[in-house]
């Protein structure tokens, strides 16, 4: 794989994850427990759904011809996407929203953080953008945790079995295979690996602040960055891809 | 040291893009632009907001570099077109916008006179340096936040204490 391959499939990447969660995100519209909290993910919805277009341009721009944005989010199938399987998971009731976010978002925003510093100055400055929308996000997945977790016993039930059931999701998270590898050592991706220990740091304090039990480990499911999905997720492209499916090159 | 003692300092790419364009050639431009304001806060213009960072003609083209205020803020495209025919409309053909993310957009920019605009419009502007939020109606301190997002991305949903109006205000990032 040259350089230039490499790069565009960490791009794919990147695009997946934040197109495929912002698409979760945005489903939340008009169904939400109450108006602001629709705004809320709503917008929370558009800043992935932004960064999402970010980086598909980018990797149009490295694959040449006609390729763009669209392309990429409308034109692949289930197993050209190497979306993080937590991504794609389905948007479950509002604790499991609130929970997947928490523990994604507190690795976005490390990941962010990192990707700033990126010899690529392309991913690096979307990174120095994406970093501070994060800080938000992350901010107030705490809240939610705190209130859910401290709520009622029916909020706190659902919210403890949300992050037990999204648990065994997180460690592909942290996982590099040898395209990450290859653009870490050149510095232009961040290194997961360095990342976990304050990551698990973070949402292990705010579980036992929100007065949860850690799940235990055990169970550990991977495959997304390989193309290998759940169910789910052509469920979600049948609806994400619809127009571009029923009336290829639509334009409006 | 309170906050009032202290020099307010212009983050050093505030610094840059004001003088890029106090030096610039093309100086009509710029006031020109100074007419298109923020389609959703319809009293500053995309200079004041930080939105428009510079301005130049190479070949004839009018190139404008922007950068949205959040990644997927929808009002970006909005923007460029009102841009492109404020220009158009004043004889310029052929108009380019690029779109740029470095640096990264802050409310740090906002001058004080631009944050008085916002106030005066009902958006609360955090204050310089301290990003103290005081109700845009009666100016009461006494404030709380009732969502952390707003009508748009950029604004978070509060209520003021004394006059118990809900306002926005524009998030400090």
């Amino acid at each position: 794989m040259t350089a230039n391959d490499s790069l565009l499939t960490y791009c794919l990447r990147l695009g997946d994850d934040a197109l495929i969660l912002g698409h979760r995100l945005s489903e939340w519209t008009s169904r939400a427990p109450f108006l602001e909290e629709d705004i809320a993910l709503t917008n929370v919805a558009l800043d992935f759904i932004g960064r999402a277009r970010l980086f598909y341009q980018y990797a149009a721009e490295l694959q040449g011809g006609d390729a763009t944005e669209d392309t990429f989010a409308y034109t692949r199938d289930v197993r050209d996407f190497t979306n993080l399987l937590i991504c794609e998971l389905p948007r479950g009731d509002f604790a499991f929203t609130i929970a997947r976010q928490f523990l994604y978002d507190s690795y976005v925003l490390l990941f962010m953080e990192q990707l700033k510093a990126s010899k690529d100055t392309r991913l690096a400055a979307i990174g120095a953008k994406a970093e501070k929308e994060s800080t938000y996000h992350v901010r107030r997945g705490r809240e939610w945790m705190l209130r859910l977790g401290g709520g009622t016993e029916e909020s706190h039930a659902k919210l403890q079995r949300a992050v037990d059931d999204l648990w065994g999701y997180t460690d592909e998270i942290f996982e590099v295979d040898t395209v990450t590898a290859g653009l870490i050592a050149d510095g232009v991706a961040v290194d997961p690996t360095l990342l976990r220990e304050e990551w698990l740091a973070t949402v292990s304090r705010v579980m036992a602040e929100a007065d949860l039990s850690q799940p235990s480990p055990g169970w550990s499911v991977e495959g997304g960055r390989r193309g290998i999905h759940t169910d789910d997720l052509g469920f979600l492209l049948a609806e994400l891809q619809f127009m571009q499916r029923a009336y290829p090159g639509l334009q409006w | 040291m309170t906050a009032s003692n202290l020099i307010p300092l212009l983050p050093v790419e505030e610094l840059a893009r004001r003088r890029r364009r106090a030096e610039s050639q093309w100086p009509e431009i710029w006031s020109l632009l100074d007419a298109v304001m923020d389609p959703e806060i319809p009293v500053i213009s995309l200079y004041e907001l930080g939105v428009l960072q510079d301005v130049d003609v190479r070949d004839g083209v009018v190139v404008l570099t922007m950068t949205p205020t959040y990644i997927g803020c929808p009002a970006l495209q909005i923007m460029e077109e009102d841009a492109r025919e404020a220009l158009v409309s004043a004889g310029y053909s052929v108009v380019e916008v690029n779109i740029s993310l470095s640096p990264a957009w802050t409310t740090a920019w906002l001058t004080s006179a631009a944050r008085e605009k916002l106030t005066r419009y009902g958006v609360a502007a955090p204050k310089e340096l301290t990003d103290q939020v005081s109700c845009p109606q009666c100016g009461s301190s006494d404030v709380s936040i009732v969502s952390e997002f707003g009508s748009t991305a950029c604004k978070a949903l509060y209520r003021c204490g004394n006059c118990l109006e809900p306002f926005d205000l524009l998030k400090a990032i």
